[in-house]
């Protein structure tokens, strides 16, 4: 086979580009005229599970309420994520810098998450009363461990010689801390930002579901006491929405500051693809 | 010689010990001295306790038993008049080559407290040094887009950036290919030769050993401690083609033999 043009080459790698940044809009509007499709072909009840149209109809239709409820949700679940930022951040140093602390909280960290944060809602409820605190600290509940975990991971594994260069040069633990282990630990950090941003809006809209007068998941509630269950699907599709926003902007912020832990290849599943 | 100075770094008698009294014994009752000044190899059978060796020398552990003197002071802690390099570079990936030399600027003192002010001085030296080495116009690079060996010659310049009076070298060129290991070797002998720091290389290449040191220091399996030493006869600069060279080829096979007899000794003794 002759050779083939460069000018060739760099067409079939900007139409894959082109493809690459298409697809996941493709995928989405294709799951969508399946759902459309499939509700139509066997008519499949509302109260059951209803088409795309019904549903984006019920949107614009009740688009003031979503709009302030998404608003309530987004802002507890920000709050309660910034705070399991901070905690899990400096947790996450403790217990990586020391065995000490390591050996002492780790197993009653593990035993506190282990416990469903569905059950702790009401006693939030008891101490804050319902509303914004139970969803906020549903939402720092659920989501400051992977940071915990992963921040530890990422200091406890410096490696020995680094430390013993540091040490021998007469550094503190302070100084390896700041200057070795918390660049070091910026990859698994962002990581977990990633796994605690999702499951930090899981946490606030259980709470809404169990105690509160707003947010998606006291709208939810109400839509399907109502049997209004367009509206339940409208909720779940805006949580979703706000989901993958937040995603984005923790990978955003993760992209300008380590690019240098993915070492230049700016998208590793690429690196093959040619 | 007529007035012989006192040591420059004088181990003696030392045990190390590790994991309390039942724990490995790495090190029985060793002793070496070093001139200042001087580049000293010390080479043995692998697990003989070569690293060992090097951590009590910088005061990273202290000794079970015995004392390690450092420039007329007895090591008690952290050594900040030594430089460190080992096999593997050890760089920072989230700092370019400039940045990751200047690492102990920012942790030993003096420098540290002047770093702010005089950061064009230090800059400037830490440029010098890269130059030595060969690694003019890297400086703004990442160690992720360096060559191993390169890596290596950063390493190096990140040991000697603070002026160390003691150079301490474990198995530095061990991960890297014949061709790029004997560039370095010169480098490493042109940094010495410029420098004039102590230095004490750990290895277990024989030929690595006779080529840059003075003195090649033969350690016994473990518990590891001196069983024989050989000078070096030849001055410097050496050229590799030195390493092609009878002499050089007998020396380096005399070292050979001993390391296996020490290794028949020892599996004799553990037999008996």
């Amino acid at each position: 086979m002759p050779p083939r043009s460069a000018e060739a080459l760099a067409e079939a790698a900007r139409r894959r580009r082109r493809l690459e940044n298409a697809l996941p809009w493709l995928v989405i509007a294709g799951m969508f005229l399946v759902w459309e499709i499939a509700c139509r072909a066997f008519d499949i009840p509302v109260f059951i599970l209803p088409a795309p149209s019904v549903i984006a109809e019920s949107m614009v239709k009740w688009w003031s309420p979503l709009l302030s409820n998404a608003w309530a949700t987004l802002k507890t679940t920000v709050v309660g994520f910034l705070m399991a930022v901070a905690f899990g951040l400096l947790l996450g140093v403790a217990i990586g810098s020391s065995v000490l602390v390591y050996r002492g909280l780790y197993p009653l960290l593990i035993a506190f998450n282990s416990v469903p944060k569905v059950a702790v809602v009401p006693i939030l409820v008891i101490w804050f009363g319902a509303g914004f605190w139970p969803a906020v600290l549903t939402a720092f509940l659920i989501s400051f461990f992977p940071i915990v975990v992963n921040v530890a991971t990422g200091i406890a594994t410096v490696e020995p010689e680094l430390r013993d260069v540091l040490r021998a040069l007469g550094a503190k633990p302070r100084d390896i801390i700041m200057k070795v282990g918390l660049p070091r630990a910026m990859p698994y950090f962002f990581a977990s930002l990633k796994v605690a941003i999702t499951v930090a809006f899981v946490g606030s809209i259980i709470s809404e579901t169990v105690a509160a007068n707003e947010g998606i998941g006291h709208l939810m509630l109400v839509a399907s006491s109502r049997f209004d269950v367009p509206l339940v699907f409208a909720g779940l599709i805006i949580t979703g929405i706000m989901g993958v926003l937040m995603y984005w902007v923790a990978v955003t912020i993760e992209e300008r500051t380590t690019g240098w832990a993915t070492r230049g290849q700016n998208d590793p599943r690429l690196a093959t693809g040619g | 010689m007529n007035t012989p100075a006192p040591p420059f770094v004088q181990i003696d008698g030392v045990s190390m010990r590790y994991g309390g009294v039942e724990g490995t014994l790495a090190l029985k009752g060793t002793s070496l001295d070093v001139a200042d000044g001087e580049f000293v190899a010390v080479v043995g059978p692998s697990g003989c306790g070569k690293s060992t060796l090097m951590r009590l020398v910088t005061g990273l552990w202290p000794p079970t038993e015995g004392t390690v003197i450092v420039d007329g002071q007895e090591v008690a802690g952290p050594l900040s008049i030594a430089g460190m390099a080992f096999q593997n570079p050890t760089l920072l990936p989230w700092r370019n080559i400039m940045d990751n030399v200047m690492l102990p600027l920012e942790v030993v003192q003096p420098h540290r407290r002047q770093l702010r002010s005089q950061r064009g001085h230090y800059e400037h030296k830490a440029r010098e040094l890269l130059k030595l080495v060969g690694l003019a116009g890297f400086e703004s690079r990442f160690p992720w887009q360096l060559s191993g060996g390169m890596q290596q010659r950063a390493s190096l310049c990140r040991a000697l950036v603070h002026d160390p009076r003691l150079l301490m070298l474990d198995e530095p060129f061990g991960a890297l290919d014949v061709f790029t290991r004997e560039d370095l070797w010169d480098v490493l002998q042109d940094v010495w030769i410029a420098r004039k720091p102590t230095v004490i290389l750990v290895t277990h290449d024989l030929k690595e050993a006779v080529y840059l040191s003075d003195r090649v220091l033969i350690m016994s399996n473990r518990p590891g401690r001196i069983i024989a030493e050989r000078t070096v006869p030849y001055g410097r600069r050496r050229s590799l083609d030195l390493t092609y060279t009878a002499e050089f080829q007998a020396i380096v096979h005399e070292l050979r033999a001993r390391i296996s007899d020490a290794r028949k000794g020892e599996a004799a003794d553990a037999a008996a």
